[in-house]
């Protein structure tokens, strides 16, 4: 089971993540432009329908926004380097990895049954508040139709 | 579930069948996608079973980073298209997955008999119809699309499977 969920209008947590030897990744680095924050189980799944590599296709589109895209999940940076050289993934990774599942917990995005982080979609505004959050149902790639609409929102706010 | 954004329109879009058809099948689908290939003699399985029941739309949405030869692809079925000959290059395109190279695909244009050669090949080279390949892109990107290939059923996002008993049964109970 998962704890609750962080709802739109909650400060985003702060956390440093590993994501890669002797290099990490803060979130309040990136103050001043949105940034989406994409919790998910596991790198390697299949590649064709996997959320991560469709992402990834879309890095224009976030661009056009001046948004960083995140991805996290509970595997180690070597599995997320490995992972991304084969995908080809231009945004970073970040290890969630130790102690397992921290931040995941701290944004209600971790499954205690799985030990994994569940599929989670975050889009925190360039003050780092959230605006946009969306738990996506076990085994369904949520595409990214709720991530774009929050950036024409927020864009236009 | 998600609804697609832009609706169909016999103007614009790629379709197979009967625009009076109670149901619409509509894929975004990438031509480097193997997922894709396995769909597409299903989905014409389907079709064929089904008659004048169903509408078939193809959109693009060729996952550039992950298929380097997908956007070329797309521009010579759009390229065909323009003469014509959509979906003589769709099934083509899916037929020989394994080789996609610009060069290649001028062969498939010869091999399908596209009537203006010097047209198809100048689109191939200069990159034609890239702007109608985005709007399919970004339009599926705002309809919940979230992998290829993505079917939506009369508009609303069909999640079940692209499992030939599923998508027919799916599609039966669409068409009343």
């Amino acid at each position: 089971m998962a704890n609750e969920l962080l709802q739109p209008g909650t400060p985003a947590p702060d956390f440093e993540l590993p994501v890669g030897p002797g290099e990490t990744v803060k979130l309040s680095d990136y103050r001043g432009q949105p940034v989406v924050l994409v919790f998910y189980p596991a790198d390697w799944s299949s590649v064709c329908s996997d959320q991560v590599s469709l992402y990834n296709n879309m890095l224009d589109m976030f661009a056009e926004h001046d948004a960083q895209l995140l991805g996290i999940s509970v595997d180690n940076f070597f599995s997320h380097q490995a992972f991304a050289e084969d995908r080809g993934l231009e945004f970073p990774l970040l290890a969630d990895f130790e102690p397992k599942g921290e931040v995941s917990r701290k944004y209600g995005a971790y499954n205690t049954d799985y030990g994994q982080s569940q599929r989670a979609l975050f889009v925190i505004d360039s003050d780092g508040v959230i605006r946009w959050s969306y738990l996506s149902p076990m085994g369904e790639n949520p595409g990214a139709d709720g991530i774009l609409n929050a950036l024409d929102d927020l864009d236009e706010s | 579930m998600p609804r697609l954004t832009l609706p169909v329109d016999p103007a614009r879009d790629h379709t197979r069948g009967p625009d009076d058809a109670p149901v619409t099948l509509l894929e975004y689908g990438d031509f480097e996608c193997p997922h894709c290939k396995a769909a597409a003699p299903i989905i014409q399985d389907v079709l064929a079973e089904l008659g004048d029941e169903v509408r078939f739309v193809y959109r693009h949405f060729p996952l550039t980073r992950t298929h380097p030869n997908a956007m070329q692809a797309a521009v010579a079925a759009e390229a065909a298209g323009a003469q014509g000959m959509f979906w003589e290059m769709h099934d083509m395109l899916f037929d020989n997955q394994d080789d996609l190279s610009v060069e290649a695909l001028k062969g498939y244009g010869e091999k399908i008999g596209i009537p203006d050669m010097d047209r198809y090949r100048a689109a191939l080279e200069d990159g034609h119809h890239l702007d109608k390949i985005e709007e399919d892109f970004r339009t599926g990107t705002m309809s919940g699309v979230n992998g290829t290939p993505t079917l939506y059923i009369n508009g609303e996002r069909f999640q079940v499977s692209w499992d030939k008993a599923d998508l027919l049964g799916a599609l039966q109970e669409a068409a009343g």
